[in-house]
């Protein structure tokens, strides 16, 4: 799918015979950056100011006593060793490790059932595990909190109706598992989605050949879905690290629900947030968020790194 | 894109933050607005106040209306714009924003007296001596004026105050026959009794409430903040702070306390229902449960708050509000003319008169007052309670410069005693350092 790219061969960049006199070709450098100059307006302005502002803000340190002052890189060495944004990143990390596999294996198996055509009313299903995908998050958080209470809600209800004493979905040890749970239900659909439109485009005539090579389900699954459609799960993959990275919504939602289970830096989005709304540390804040940004593209570019290396291998 | 509802949002805070430090580095350069430190006496007042002009107030107490209304008709010329811009930090955040960017900044603004000192630090508020409103101490109660000093500045006129006391239900103690605490040990006798008897009846609900803890605190006699300049001590061991944790560690430790959280649907629901037999708060309390426990109508009665030694009669104050006017007010002689008027004149009497707690002296005191009887409260007269607990708080008490934030990340730490991870004592001295910690990255000299 990538592959592409690389056949074009065309060797621009050398000079060709013919070229005009010096002069000429200046000129028509500037035409081009006419050409680009829009676009290059709305990119700075849109894209790379933020960025710059942020790590602009990141070098300086304002305080209640004392003003605002140049400190260099102070914030990055204070928050590399902070102790609250490391307990949010594993959190994160952990996070990652656990929801991403489960959530994505989900949405796999649900979209290569589809895909077998021999489910009954498989539009029906399609849309239905689609469906929350379409629900606010912040919807779906307060909905799943409303079950997850064990005084008022629908574990509360089993527990005071059949005798159980279920755990507390809210608790500080369950809680993450809570949310995990909530982000799954929301994004496997989308990731579906995803890996069907990517299997609906694999050419019949190879499983036709596989049929007259005799081959079964599984081995048509394991020698022809899952390669064609690998380019759609490290996308779907590098999306979940993304987001991940970044969950906020959910629970920052379920704060209400979970006072002390949730704390103001339970994710490092939370924590930059608390930072410079609550605690006026905008600078630190900048700096939380620009560490955070650099983490979380070096491991969506491992991932793809690896992921692309085992689609040229293959 | 996977989430990108979460990123959108993550992204548009970033740039929130990023946005009002951009407007910061506007603000810090510009003027201090259009007047002058200068004495102003009362006459200048008074023709500021016929002369006219616009006003905007930021504020989300509701008796203000009726007050600004009455206010518009006295003086026809002045136009006061009521702006809610949020209740409590939200307000605080906009506030503080608003200032950093020096424009946008209301007249007058609310600001409950744990937040003021946060920003009379940040010299955000004009020092009222200007006015020669320090003359106005003898008119308002103790609490509340210390509330809104800070050395020898005023930075703003206390609109209510909340001095403690016990709202229980009567019928609850009636029905178990149990006496209405009048001592801390009882309190805690009183919630193993009722508990025991119905166990779906709790004492109160409690899951760590910043707010709650630092008045017990007061109550018991405990200093944990002191404050001089820029030198803050942080102590949240010291003696007042282990009587309230003892006691309350005992609460958490039987599972006497609901896990409800306060100001929740499910709270208002239990104030209601009678499965929450007290509740120790300020004497703003009465508005909100005849607005929103209407199911306990006639159940609930006042008493003084219990006490930590037989026969004291220690109060401390919770919330409670000021007005004051924003350094950055363009028309602050005329937002003084307003601020006058609805805090120490007749706007006192009229926000009294719908239902807010006073913090003049003249209107605690008044027969009227004092002799109002509410059916929700089976027609007892609650304001002689509430007004004698306003004389009884704890002198003494004060806030940290950066209040706001300490409370905000109060659940980090204390949150642990409540899920039984920690205790209350420990929890409240990783509270103090991590109160410390911020205080020392924002200046202050931690002792």
């Amino acid at each position: 799918m990538t592959a592409t790219a690389q056949s074009d061969s065309h060797p621009r960049g050398k000079p060709r015979a013919g070229d005009p006199p010096h002069r000429t070709r200046s000129r028509r450098r500037w035409v081009g950056v006419g050409f680009i100059a829009p676009f290059l307006a709305v990119f700075t302005l849109v894209f790379l100011a933020p960025i710059v502002y942020s790590i602009y803000l990141s070098l300086f340190r304002e305080r209640l006593i004392g003003g605002n002052s140049f400190v260099g890189f102070d914030n990055y060495v204070d928050v590399l060793n902070d102790d609250q944004f490391w307990t949010s990143l594993a959190r994160v990390a952990l996070f990652l490790a656990v929801q991403v596999p489960i959530m994505l294996g989900i949405a796999l198996a649900v979209a290569l059932a589809i895909d077998s055509r021999r489910l009954y009313a498989a539009n029906l299903f399609r849309i239905t595990v689609f469906l929350p995908y379409a629900v606010p998050a912040v919807v779906a958080t307060l909905m799943w909190g409303f079950m997850y209470g064990s005084r008022f809600g629908l574990v509360g209800s089993i527990n005071e109706n059949l005798g159980l004493s279920l755990p507390n979905p809210l608790s500080p040890d369950l809680v993450l598992l809570s949310i995990g749970n909530i982000v799954t239900w929301e994004f496997v659909g989308y990731n579906m989605l995803i890996f069907y439109s990517a299997l609906r485009v694999i050419p019949l005539s190879l499983y036709e050949a596989a049929e007259i090579d005799g081959a079964g389900q599984w081995r048509i699954i394991s020698a022809i879905k899952l390669p064609a459609i690998r380019g759609a799960l490290v996308v779907a993959t590098i999306f979940s690290i993304i987001g991940s990275f970044q969950l906020f919504n959910e629970p920052s939602v379920m704060q209400s629900l979970a006072p002390n289970a949730i704390g103001t830096y339970f994710t490092p989005n939370m924590y930059a947030y608390s930072l410079s709304f609550s605690g006026q540390q905008y600078n630190y804040s900048a700096a939380v968020a620009i560490v955070m940004g650099i983490v979380t593209m070096i491991i969506a570019y491992v991932v793809q790194l690896r992921g692309l290396r085992r689609e040229s291998a293959a | 894109m996977s989430r990108s509802r979460t990123r959108h949002v993550s992204r548009a805070a970033a740039l929130l933050a990023a946005l009002s430090l951009a407007l910061t580095a506007c603000g810090s350069s510009s003027s201090q607005g259009g007047d002058s430190g200068e004495k102003v006496d009362a006459a200048a007042v008074e023709s500021a106040l016929q002369a006219g002009g616009d006003l905007t107030v930021w504020a989300w107490e509701p008796t203000l209306k009726k007050v600004v209304s009455d206010f518009q008709a006295k003086y026809p010329k002045v136009h006061v714009k009521l702006v809610n811009a949020g209740t409590g930090n939200d307000q605080y955040t906009a506030l503080q924003n608003a200032i950093k960017a020096g424009s946008g900044v209301p007249d007058l603004a609310q600001v409950e007296y744990y937040a003021l000192p946060q920003f009379a630090l940040g010299k955000s508020l004009t020092d009222l001596n200007r006015f020669g409103a320090g003359s106005l101490k003898s008119s308002f109660t103790t609490g509340p004026w210390t509330g809104v000093t800070s050395g020898d500045a005023l930075y703003g006129l206390p609109m209510d105050s909340g001095p403690m006391a016990l709202f229980y239900n009567k019928t609850i103690f009636d029905k178990y026959d149990v006496a209405v605490p009048t001592t801390w040990e009882q309190y805690l006798e009183a919630a193993r009794k009722i508990h025991k008897a119905d166990p779906k009846i709790y004492i109160t609900s409690d899951t760590g409430d910043a707010g709650f803890t630092t008045s017990m605190i007061w109550q018991a006699g405990g200093k944990p903040f002191q404050v001089q300049g820029t030198s803050v001590k942080v102590d949240l061991a010291d003696s007042g702070t282990a009587r309230f944790t003892q006691l309350w560690q005992k609460l958490i430790d039987e599972k006497l306390l609901s896990p409800i959280t306060g100001w929740s649907d499910e709270w208002y629901k239990g104030l209601g229902d009678g499965s929450l037999a007290t509740l120790v708060t300020g004497a703003w309390m009465p508005a909100n449960f005849s607005g929103a426990a209407t199911a306990a109508s006639g159940q609930w009665r006042v008493a003084p708050m219990p006490q930590w030694t037989a026969g004291g009669t220690a109060t401390a104050e919770n919330g409670g509000s000021s007005l004051t006017v924003p350094a950055a007010s363009r028309k602050a002689t005329l937002a003084y003319g307003f601020l006058r008027y609805a805090t120490a004149d007749a706007g006192a009497t009229t926000r009294v008169e719908q239902g807010a707690f006073p913090a003049t002296t003249a209107d605690l005191t008044s027969e009227s007052f004092l002799n109002k009887s509410f059916p929700y409260f089976g027609g007892q007269q609650v304001n002689k309670v509430l007004s004698e607990a306003a004389t009884q708080v704890v002198s003494g008490w004060s806030y940290l410069p950066f209040q706001v934030y300490a409370n905000n990340i109060y659940k980090d730490t204390v949150g642990k005693a409540y899920t039984g991870a920690s205790t209350l004592s420990k929890a409240l001295v990783a509270w103090q350092d991590a109160c410390k910690e911020y205080g020392s990255t924002q200046g202050f000299t931690l002792q």
